[in-house]
């Protein structure tokens, strides 16, 4: 609290993106956490709630007749634009913003304090919903070729590594000692991922310290083990997913790559990924293009491809797609490492994990690939997303990137994810937000130092608690789409690869498509189960009647039987009442409904239904587009994910044509 | 349209009748098809029977709630309705005052404007020798006349070609008088021009031209740059071109996609028809469209701007009568523009995706708002195969006056009657259609403007996952109606059933 200089501005003004003459006006405050926003109008009192965390840049702009001008860029690709009254309330803001949005110790992070009032069981259950032994043993693991090695107890061998770690059986601690001191950070060859059908594996390491001639017999005898691994392929690929120039250039460093000669029967590949400083440049081109005041389509497409953006989307599906085919189609087993073996390596293990395994594509399954693949391996969460203040160099979208690379898979495959786009850029809110110990530091060493299973919550039991927002309606289990391996065309087919504004102009609401398919199919799907439980009890309460209208029946024809002149009109009358002829009954009834179920259903199917628990995703809209504004929850006690509504009202879009 | 539709309230009771020398007569007003009628209450006082067509002009008067209108006939007669109630006056106010409109046969023999239909919608107080002088003061004798009738504004939607003002500066007294007819007193309109200024201004030098100021004070021409002819043309070829093109790199493609400019085209022509929409909705004023012709992009722009303003043009027979009325009766030469597409060696200056380019605009409202409307992307991918090669007579010719001359209607099926049959619908109706009876402004910002995958994509990758996942949208929404007929049918069983018990129970 002590860097809040002032914790509450009056009259400020926050821009309207889409048409900047227009600003709400409103009160600005300061809290430990968050920047809040809340509007004047009595009839809206709308709050936007901004976390520290979330802040990248704030920039002060030149100060003109009505204030002083504060751009808030935020790493979910939302941008704030406020006008502060007087500078020196601005610059205030600004000094103490610079120092809220970069904490230095982990303690100020916004997860420490978070409190969703969860009793401590059920806290401790929220961290082992996710659980990567069960995983392994998912794959058929241990077996007769791979066992869980004890090497890395207490991280003695690589500090960045998990503890548990499956290795080859051939593989002794010796070899693997010595392969690690071989390796760049230690990181020697371990298993990522097992494909029962054939007993391929994916392996991930860092690059071999092999210099211009320098090599090392466990190393070698590593990916020996690995080959011997897998008995239904002679050879094993070793996938350098970096530029060969990139990779020659490191051998002057002492590290490298294999050279085929020394290692017996491998086949070496390079992929051509760039690194976190291109991709850093290529994400900062493209959301300038995004921010674009009225950009023309010429202005856009070209900043899109100047960017370079889809270009290493596909690199990176690209090297996911050569390793998914030499795992299924080959039966190879794939080495692969970059340089440490941590960004790239990530990326492309997890895609490929994804294409060959429909577990990864479901709600559970997904988190527990981003547990195994990035968050136990030691991806750098800290440095790359900034968590706390660092060098600005080390941060870079690279699991950005594997989260868009999955939305790019479920455009091309529609029916084969269980989860829908919600959940993926709630995931990449939650790597930003700190709101969750999940994504915290860079190890899972530094992880259990700082005891953040103790002392935060787990982001997968809120999503999990949470997952009906997340399901996609057309997923089912039983799809040929949702089984075994996801192949894409072997034609390039660059124009697979689209712009993703769901993700990067999110808070541009108007941009959005205004009526949201998941979300109405997603309703007529709950409306459905609703339909089947009415039915059965229908059918119950039917059977019930009739049955006692049989009886009834009976009995009065028992208690009339003397008046009538013969028995044989009861048993045709009893007959008469049988529920078969209720049936035949039922066919005479048109298929249409009647009137009153016409009614039903629309008061069923209304809006209200279209929910979303986080308010900033609904597939909002204004009045003039027919469908209501969904988005009127605000985030009481910092439950969900803050407001992002961007404010829009039903005007907004009109400027747009006036000015174009 | 009929008048009938434009009265919202057919009956007031308690209005008072003055007229000059006569007692003032109390009584109930009605509003037919024809007639202003009043009828007292007591039996031997007179009646009174006023054609709408009669009424010359209106006044309104409001003192408190009580509402006069003043009608002054064109027999010179004047008399006085007092109203109570505000809502009242005004809606009769407003239904006698928008029978504004009449059809017009003056081009019955296709003698004043070949591209024109036999019937058009004119001004009610503009007589056709009046039209036929406009006409010649429009490119192709394209007078204005009425595309479209905004009810909520009561604003309209005219279209014409331009007005033939050479480098002189020629004026058309009967031109300035057709247009000013359709605004209201005091009220301004927008004079859309699909040409940018410089384009409009060259125009000149070849007899064209465009509304002057000075002679046209109540219109603001606003000018909205449209491509036309073989830079559309050249477009299509570039980007089918790039789109079969599988051999480049993720640069080259985009940048391809960007050299074609064919989502730039798409931009301008869903930009132009957003402006005329919100003239009409929000400015609530009347709109004059046109370029040169007024046979292309007017057309654009006018049958976008009903998508989207009008809820029943989205609907598969609202669109149907939308094409028919706007693009067929309207006069696009579908012959000429659709004789030859993307491959084709042998260029001729007229040709131009014209109709795929406005079906791609439909394509992109229909991604942003996917369930308003009734029609899915077969219907669009089905209209867009039938424009260019078809077995029916619907989109020959490049006329209504051809299409007489050929005799289609006698000698072709059309192939609205082959769509419209249900087992042909079935697979153009878009499943997650609900009505939705606002207007729906679509985004033209570039991030919401996509290739349309299933015209340009269509042959170069496999539909199958897609296929897939539209057949699973289809069983969701099936699947929740059959069960809804199911739970209907129960129910009423249920209710008939604990009815008859009950009187079995009481009898």
């Amino acid at each position: 609290m002590e860097h809040i200089r002032t914790p509450k501005v009056e009259n400020v003004r926050l821009v309207d993106r889409v048409s900047p003459k227009k600003a709400a006006l409103g009160t600005l405050y300061l809290t430990a956490t968050h920047v809040i926003f809340v509007e004047n109008s009595p009839d809206t009192r709308k709050e936007t709630w901004i976390l520290h965390s979330q802040i990248s840049t704030i920039e002060k702009q030149a100060t003109t007749a009505t204030g002083c001008p504060l751009l808030i860029r935020c790493k979910n690709f939302q941008i704030i634009q406020l006008i502060i009254p007087q500078e020196r309330d601005c610059h205030d803001v600004y000094i103490s913003l610079i120092r809220l949005a970069r904490p230095v110790k982990y303690e100020e992070l916004y997860c420490f304090s978070f409190n969703p009032m969860l009793d401590k069981e059920e806290r401790e259950q929220g961290w082992v919903l996710i659980n990567l032994s069960e995983e392994y043993k998912r794959m058929g693991l241990p077996n007769n070729y791979w066992q869980l090695s004890d090497v890395n107890r207490e991280y003695r061998v690589c500090d960045s590594y998990p503890t548990e770690l499956y290795v080859p059986k051939s593989a002794t601690a010796h070899i693997i000692v010595g392969s690690s001191k071989f390796r760049s950070r230690r990181r020697f060859p371990v298993l990522s991922y097992y494909y029962k059908d054939n007993h391929a594996s994916i392996c991930r390491s860092s690059q071999p310290l092999s210099g211009f001639s320098a090599r090392c017999l466990e190393d070698e005898q590593m990916l020996q083990a690995i080959r011997k691994a897998n008995p239904g392929s002679d050879f094993v690929y070793v996938v350098d997913t970096r530029p060969k120039l990139n990779a020659m250039a490191n051998r002057a460093a002492g590290k490298g790559y294999e050279n085929e000669d020394n290692y017996s029967n491998i086949k070496f590949q390079f992929i051509g990924i760039e690194n976190i400083h291109v991709m850093r440049n290529s994400l900062q081109k493209m959301l300038e293009v995004c921010e674009l005041k009225s950009p023309s389509m010429s202005d856009f497409l070209w900043g899109l491809e100047n960017s370079g953006w889809l270009r290493h989307i596909k690199a990176i599906m690209d090297a996911g797609i050569f390793i998914a085919k030499a795992v299924s189609e080959e039966g190879a087993s794939v080495l692969v490492h970059c340089s440490d073996g941590w960004d790239r390596t990530a990326q492309v293990c997890s895609v490929a994990s994804l294409l060959l395994d429909p577990h990864y594509r479901t709600l559970k399954g997904f988190m527990v690939l981003i547990e195994k693949d990035w968050i136990s391996f030691g991806h750098k969460f800290n440095h790359r997303y900034g968590n706390l203040d660092g060098d600005p160099k080390e941060i870079s979208p690279v699991i950005d990137q594997f989260i868009e690379c999955v939305w790019q898979l479920m455009e091309q495959f529609p029916c084969a994810f269980e989860f829908n786009e919600r959940f993926l850029i709630h995931i990449q809110h939650h790597i930003y937000s700190c709101q969750f110990g999940n994504f915290l530091c860079n190890s899972q060493k530094e992880r259990r130092e700082l005891k953040i299973q103790e002392r935060t919550y787990s982001l997968w039991a809120h999503l999990w608690k949470n997952r009906a927002d997340y399901l996609n309606p057309l997923f089912r289990a039983d799809h040929s789409q949702t089984q075994g391996t996801l192949h894409l065309p072997t034609t390039p087919c660059n124009f697979m690869y689209k712009f993703w504004s769901g993700m990067y102009n999110r808070f541009e609401k108007g941009m959005q498509p205004r009526q949201s398919v998941t979300d109405y199919l997603m309703a007529v799907k709950e409306e459905t189960q609703q339909l089947e439980e009415e039915l059965e009890a229908l059918e119950e309460r039917l059977e019930k009647i009739q049955k006692v209208q049989l009886n009834c029946t009976k009995v009065k024809c028992k208690q009339s039987e003397p008046s009538k002149h013969s028995g044989f009109s009861t048993s045709d009358n009893s007959i008469a009442n049988t529920p078969q002829d209720y049936s035949g009954n039922l066919k005479s009834f048109p298929s249409r409904s009647p009137s009153q179920g016409d009614e039903d259903s629309a008061l069923i199917l209304t809006q209200d239904n279209l929910k979303s628990s986080d308010p900033d995703l609904s597939a909002n809209s204004d009045q003039e587009s027919g469908v209501e504004d969904l988005s009127c929850r605000s985030p009481s006690g910092g439950e969900h994910a803050p407001s992002e509504d961007s404010g829009k009202d039903r005007d907004s879009d009109e400027a747009v044509f006036l000015t174009a | 349209m009929e008048f009938a539709e434009l009265i919202k309230t057919p009956r007031v009771d308690n209005v008072v009748l003055h007229r000059p020398f006569y007692p003032a007569v109390e009584g109930t007003l009605c509003l037919t098809g024809h007639h202003l009628i009043l009828s007292s209450r007591q039996d031997n006082t007179e009646e009174l029977w006023l054609l709408h067509s009669n009424i010359d002009a209106i006044d309104k008067r409001f003192v408190g709630s009580l509402g006069t209108i003043i009608i002054k006939c064109k027999d010179f007669r004047i008399i006085q309705l007092d109203i109570p109630g505000m809502e009242e006056c005004l809606n009769i106010a407003s239904s006698i005052e928008t029978s504004q409109w009449r059809l017009s046969y003056v081009n019955k023999e296709f003698a004043v404007c070949p591209t024109y239909p036999p019937i058009v919608i004119v001004p009610e107080s503009i007589d056709d020798e009046t039209l036929r002088k406009v006409a010649t003061f429009r490119h192709g004798g394209r007078f204005p006349v009425l595309s479209y009738y905004h009810q909520k504004s009561k604003r309209v939607i005219m279209r014409s070609g331009q007005p033939l003002t050479g480098t002189n500066g020629r004026r058309c007294k009967e031109d300035e008088k057709l247009i000013n007819a359709t605004l209201r007193a005091g009220s301004r309109g927008y004079i859309i021009d699909t040409r940018s200024l410089n384009v409009a201004q060259q125009a000149r030098a070849k007899g064209g031209g465009f509304e002057q100021e000075a002679h046209y004070p109540q219109w603001r021409r606003i000018h909205k740059s449209i491509e036309r002819y073989h830079i559309l043309q050249e477009s299509l070829i570039k980007l089918v071109e790039a789109c079969n093109d599988q051999t480049h790199n993720m640069d080259r493609w985009l940048s391809k996609l960007e050299a074609s400019n064919w989502l730039t085209h798409i931009k301008e022509i869903l930009t132009a028809a957003c402006l005329v929409a919100q003239c009409i909705d929000r400015e609530e004023a009347s709109v004059l469209i046109h370029g040169t012709e007024g046979t292309d992009s007017t057309l654009q722009v006018t049958s976008l701007a009903q998508i989207i303003l009008e809820p029943r043009s989205r609907t598969i027979r609202g669109f149907e009568a939308l094409i028919e009325r706007e693009w067929l009766q309207a006069g696009h030469p579908f012959q000429q523009r659709c004789a030859q597409s993307a491959y084709c060696n042998t260029k001729q200056k007229w040709e131009a995706p014209v109709f795929l380019l406005f079906l791609d605009c439909v394509w992109q409202i229909l991604r942003q708002f996917p369930c308003s409307f009734e029609f899915n992307e077969n219907f669009l991918i089905m209209l867009f195969e039938h424009a260019y090669a078809s077995q029916f007579g619907t989109f020959l010719g490049n006329s209504e006056s051809e299409r007489c001359k050929l005799k289609l209607q006698q000698k072709t099926m059309s192939l609205w009657s082959w769509v419209n049959q249900p087992s042909k619908l079935s697979k153009y109706t878009n499943p997650l259609f609900e009505a939705n009876n606002l207007v729906i402004w679509p985004s033209v910002a570039p991030q919401s403007l996509l290739l349309w995958e299933g015209i340009f994509l269509r042959w170069n990758r496999s539909s199958k996952y897609l296929d897939e996942a539209y057949e699973e949208m289809v069983n969701i929404i099936e699947y929740n109606k059959e069960l809804q007929a199911k739970v209907n049918i129960l129910r009423r069983q249920l209710a008939e059933l604990e009815t008859e018990d009950e009187m079995q129970e009481s009898p």
